[in-house]
């Protein structure tokens, strides 16, 4: 009888062998092992068999069908595994090397250099007021203490409208309204005014690759009882540092502008050749950037505060000129252009 | 302008220090100098004075001559010569063997059969005038030999200020008001100007002269007479060259160098012509002929000199033909006067002529200039020509007085100008330097500002600590930051959100800014058939194609998506940019800011384009106000809106814009397939609605349960109305599943959600909700999709 159990462990065995998928191994569980497999079908010849050989033969069909049991689980396992690995190998290599598809927006370039320089004067504290694009006369010129026959007045540089009032020809013409929303925080709190406005500003003027009718400045202002010409340069440094990600040298050389006294053309080192001198600086070694000052006293009366008890700075900076530097557009007309070759590709920059 | 400094040496002595390096300091301390600093003279080399011993014609040449020239090295040398005015005995500039001018070295050289050992230089070739009509010809005795540029001032370093850098400053139109700057820059003494005392001619008649217009602030003239020589000393005439002037005569000349030097315009007339000037306006517009023979139309608000009633002059920008100075003339009257800045710079608009007279006199001369450049004129004149008779006593008149200009301030006003320490000496030290009378008592300065600076320059306290502060170096300030109070900064909520928003655009939707014009452009609007709606015009566009502002910036976009449907099939592009909607009641102009969307689409169909717009609003609305848009039909009243799918955008009932389709006639103008869609919302008053806070809902722990009810129906709203009205609050959401046509119309799916925070809900309640909801809609004719 133990000759039927090896015989029948050798059969399962070699069929196991030749079984190659998940299904064939279920059958020959079913066969081996079933309700009426040829395993339980071997307990159904014991009845002939004396007690003690159906006690030895009953063991050995146990251990047959243990036996059998695991190696069905093992050929299952090994058909997975090798399933697993079929699977894995047949997976393509995908080529990652194709270009990305970034589908991505823009910004235009004057707002990433405006965040910069907001972020730079509001981690100092200061306001970021809005400002309207059409100003009266007084707002533009008047308040700013530029007299009526003053050049910046002439017909040809500024756009006048049919009711008298103007598209403002530069940011300072938000600095009235600035000390007036200020002014009693400081003269009552002790709070200094601090605030930048950036803004979008018109000349009436022919355009070229240099000069455009519609561009952007930021101003910005600092009043309180001691704000000096030391500190105006100290602010104007760190800002163009921060903006430019580098230590950035500044230097002043007078300059008039009837809103301020006294008044400054601000210089920065050239960044393309760091004051060596090249052409983008005209061999100087200096790019001009920006005009600025001490406030005039004027200005302040005109905007409720007492020149005598406080001082302070303002700079008017071309944003455009800014963004034009920072990212090498040499025709600034491709800034309103509305050229999406050209202005797609800024993407964030902080 | 340009700058001598050989002329600037005149009065101030440079000696060891570093001329260049004063001019870069004068850049940061007085005026923006130009780059290019010109080294005259420094491109010859060993030109000497020769005389012309000899001169024989070329036996082949009717042009050359031989000649014999003594350069002073004792023996004659052999020099071929082209120039027409040689003569013998005439002292010349000469190149011998071994001299520089420019690259070329001079050497012996055949010419037309004849070794030439050297060259009889023009004026132009060494580089003193323009002149190359023939060789110089020297008529000052000098010995052979001798350099030309010891002989004359050749060398010299001319540099450019930038005239615009200097409209405040009416003293630094001359050498003399710069060279006090250089000298206070340098620490050094300023020389005072050599002229004559006026006044021993006190006891000569009066000139008939009256100022009749206040627009005239001083005038002075007096008369000479015998003037025998007509050509400039060659110094005078080399310093009128490099600064950038033509050498006409010696009078012109003389009037020109003074100018120059003392920023005081002149003018010499013909004595014969002007017995009687008068200074006035005339009541009519007139024609007169200037000297260089143009006919200008002057009106009645034109300043005239004039003998009489004729006039002579317009005042401060040219004088007239007739009077000048000619051939026969033997007595001149020498004019040195002030006038009204802003009457001659309105002039010269009206004009249109703008001359080196009329761009000093618009900066505000200082009136006490014109009798000091008559006497300094006088002085160089007799100079030159020593038989000239002053004919006249000087006669000035003053119609007008700048008030003297008295400051006080103290020590401490400059300490919290400065914000560093500038000590009592060197404040002292700088304004004296630059002519202000300075007295100090403790550490009050009470201060005198100068003639020169007191005519609109220097007016206040804060303009004396510009000249403290420049003279000082603003390269020498230590720089600190400011010691203020911290408060808090609370950003604008229109201006952060207004970032915000360019963020979910870029970000989320791939959405590219652009900017724009704010006025409507008549050709592209043109182009693509888009009406210029009446607004408020430019007065004084130089382009007529921009003169109305636009209301709305959607045609704007349209245009510039016009110019990019190449870029890609599908983009989307926005601006946060300003309008105008007409004027308030107060005649001022109706500005608003608004964000305009349009997005262009060849994949998409018009309905799913129009629907992304509408989810882009719906999560700009819901991310910075947690809130939902509703919308409402509006009829279409531009030119450029599909007249159906227009609808307003509201929030809390409020309008904020609207949203619709580009109308078909434009949208193919654009492109013929795609679809365009755009919005436009007012964003301030977006930014003025509530911001609803985040509420926070714990999440059931129980199971909850979702319904997907279908009904056959046009439009969503008459549904999600049905579901809002059940006013159940087991519905925690209701989501659009899809939507879909078939035999019996459109179908819209929709899934319910419904839970319970405490309990496990049953079947029995939801659907007592779900069917009653049916049942309401069945009522209004919506029924349920089996």
């Amino acid at each position: 009888m133990s000759e039927k159990v090896t015989a029948l462990r050798d059969e399962l065995v070699s069929k196991l062998n030749a079984a190659t998928d998940a299904a064939a191994v279920d059958a020959l569980r079913v066969e081996y092992l079933g309700k009426n497999g040829s395993i339980t079908g071997l307990l159904k010849g014991m009845k002939d068999l004396s007690i003690e050989e159906k006690k030895d033969f009953g063991q050995k069909v146990n251990v047959l069908k243990e036996e059998a049991g695991k190696l069905i689980a093992d050929k299952f396992e090994e058909i997975k595994n090798a399933e697993i690995i079929a699977e894995i190998n047949s997976m393509p290599e995908f080529d990652i090397s194709t270009p990305a598809n970034l589908n991505r927006g823009s910004y235009h370039p004057i707002t990433l250099v405006q965040r910069q320089c907001e972020k730079v004067f509001k981690s100092m504290g200061f306001h970021v007021e809005d400002y309207s694009e059409v100003v009266t006369d007084y707002e533009c010129f008047e308040a700013l203490n530029i007299p009526k026959h003053h050049p910046a007045r002439d017909m040809q540089d500024t756009y006048y409208l049919e009711n008298g009032q103007l598209l403002k020809s530069h940011t300072s013409a938000a600095q009235n309204a600035i000390y007036k929303k200020y002014k009693d925080a400081l003269i009552n709190e002790g709070k200094p005014i601090k605030a930048i406005f950036p803004g979008r500003c018109f000349r009436n003027e022919a355009t070229d690759a240099c000069h455009e009718n519609t561009f952007f400045q930021m101003e910005g202002v600092m009043v309180d009882k001691n704000i000096s010409i030391s500190n105006l340069i100290f602010f104007m440094k760190t800002m163009l540092s921060e903006v430019f990600q580098k230590d950035i040298k500044v230097r002043l050389r007078p300059g008039f502008f009837p809103f301020v006294e006294p008044g400054f053309e601000l210089d920065i080192s050239c960044l393309i050749c760091g004051g060596d001198g090249c052409p983008s600086c005209k061999h100087s070694g200096w790019l001009e950037l920006c005009p600025c000052g001490m406030i005039h006293p004027e200005v302040l009366k005109a905007g409720g505060i007492d020149p005598e008890e406080y001082t302070g700075f303002a700079f008017g900076l071309g944003l455009t000129r800014l963004a034009m530097m920072k990212y090498g557009v040499k025709d600034i007309r491709d800034l309103n252009s509305g050229s999406l070759k050209a202005l797609a590709q800024f993407t964030d920059d902080e | 302008m340009f700058l001598s400094m050989n002329w600037i040496s005149d009065f101030v002595d440079f000696t060891g220090l570093d001329k260049l390096k004063l001019i870069s300091q004068f850049s940061l301390s007085t005026a923006e100098v130009e780059n290019e600093i010109f080294f005259k003279g420094s491109d010859i080399d060993g030109i000497v004075v020769a005389e012309i011993k000899e001169v024989n014609d070329h036996p082949d040449s009717k042009k050359l001559h031989l000649l014999k020239v003594d350069a002073g090295n004792g023996e004659l040398i052999d020099v071929v010569c082209g120039a027409p005015n040689v003569r013998v005995g005439m002292k010349t500039a000469f190149a011998p063997v071994g001299a520089r001018i420019g690259e070329i070295t001079i050497a012996p050289r055949p010419l037309a059969g004849y070794t030439s050992y050297g060259m009889c230089c023009s004026e132009k070739e060494i580089g003193i005038s323009d002149n190359n009509d023939g060789i110089m010809d020297i008529t000052d005795d000098l010995a052979n030999g001798t350099l030309i540029k010891d002989a004359y001032e050749v060398d010299d370093i001319i540099f450019e200020v930038d005239n615009k850098s200097l409209t405040n400053r009416p003293d630094l139109w001359g050498h003399y008001g710069i060279a006090r700057e250089f000298a206070a820059i340098a620490g050094r003494e300023l020389k005072s100007l050599d002229s004559v005392d006026l006044t021993k001619y006190d006891s000569l008649p009066r000139i008939d002269m009256k100022i009749e217009d206040p627009l005239c602030q001083r005038y002075s003239c007096l008369q000479v007479e015998n003037i025998t020589k007509n050509v400039s000393p060659v110094n005078m005439r080399i310093r009128l060259f490099y600064c950038g002037m033509r050498s006409i005569n010696l009078l012109a000349d003389l009037t020109n160098y003074l100018m120059l030097e003392m920023g005081q315009p002149m003018h010499a007339f013909d004595s014969r012509k002007v017995e009687k000037l008068r200074i006035k306006r005339f009541e009519a517009p007139h024609m007169f002929r200037t000297l260089d023979g143009v006919d200008r139309n002057c009106d009645e608000n034109t300043l005239m000199i004039c003998n009489d009633n004729t006039p002579v002059a317009i005042a401060g920008i040219m004088g007239g033909l007739d009077s000048e100075i000619v051939e026969d003339t033997t007595r001149l009257t020498l004019e040195s006067a002030t006038f009204d800045a802003v009457s001659i710079r309105k002039s010269t608009v009206r004009l249109a002529h703008r001359t080196d007279a009329s761009q000093r006199y618009e900066k505000c001369l200082d009136p006490e200039l014109t009798v000091p450049a008559i006497a300094r004129f006088v002085k160089l004149l007799t100079d030159i020509d020593s038989g000239v008779q002053v004919v006249s006593s000087l006669t000035d008149e003053i119609a007008y007085s700048y008030p003297t200009r008295k400051l006080t301030f103290d020590k401490k006003f400059v300490d919290r100008y400065t914000g560093i320490e500038i000590d009592n000496d060197t404040i002292v030290k700088t304004l004296r330097a630059l002519g202000f009378t300075v007295e100090t008592e403790a550490d009050t300065f009470n201060v005198t500002v100068p003639s020169w600076r007191a005519t609109k320059d220097v007016t206040m306290k804060a303009d004396i600590i510009e000249e403290i502060t420049r003279i000082y170096g603003y390269d020498n300030f230590e720089i600190n930051t400011a010691a203020v109070p911290l408060y808090p900064v609370r950003a604008a909520e229109e201006k952060t959100m207004e970032e915000k928003i360019k963020d979910i655009l870029v970000k989320r939707f791939s959405l590219h800014e652009l900017h724009s014009y704010v006025w409507a452009y008549y050709d592209e609007y043109k182009d693509l058939g888009i009406e210029i709606e009446d607004n408020i015009k430019l007065v004084n566009a130089t382009n007529p194609n921009i003169e109305t502002i636009r209301k709305s910036i959607v045609p704007t976009q349209l245009c510039q998506v016009k110019a990019n449907t190449s870029y890609a099939p599908s983009f989307g592009v926005f601006e946060v940019g300003r309008v105008v909607e007409g004027l308030k009641e107060d005649g001022l102009c109706k500005e608003e800011k608004k964000l305009c969307i349009t997005l262009f689409d060849k994949t998409k169909s018009v309905e799913e384009l129009y629907i992304y717009l509408r989810d882009i609003l719906a999560v700009i609305t819901d991310d910075l106000r947690h809130a939902s848009l509703s919308f409402e039909a509006i009829e279409a009243t531009h030119s450029y809106e599909h007249p159906r799918n227009l609808n307003a955008i509201c929030l809390n009932g409020t309008c904020l814009g609207t949203i619709g389709i580009v109308h078909p006639v434009i949208s193919k103008k654009i492109d013929k397939k795609a679809a365009i869609v755009f919005a436009e919302i007012d964003v301030k008053a977006f930014s003025g609605e509530k911001n609803n806070s985040i509420k926070y809902v714990e999440p059931s722990k129980y199971p909850e349960m979702e319904i997907d009810v279908s009904f056959v129906s046009d439009k969503y709203a008459p549904i999600g109305k049905a579901i809002e009205e059940a006013n159940c609050p087991l519905i925690k959401s209701v989501k659009l599943l899809d939507t879909y046509v078939d035999d019996s119309g459109k179908s819209i799916t929709v899934r319910i959600l419904f839970s319970h925070g405490e309990r496990t809900l049953t079947k029995d309640e939801v659907m007592e909700v779900v069917d009653s909801i049916i049942a309401k809609l069945d009522a209004q004719g919506i029924p349920m999709k089996k």
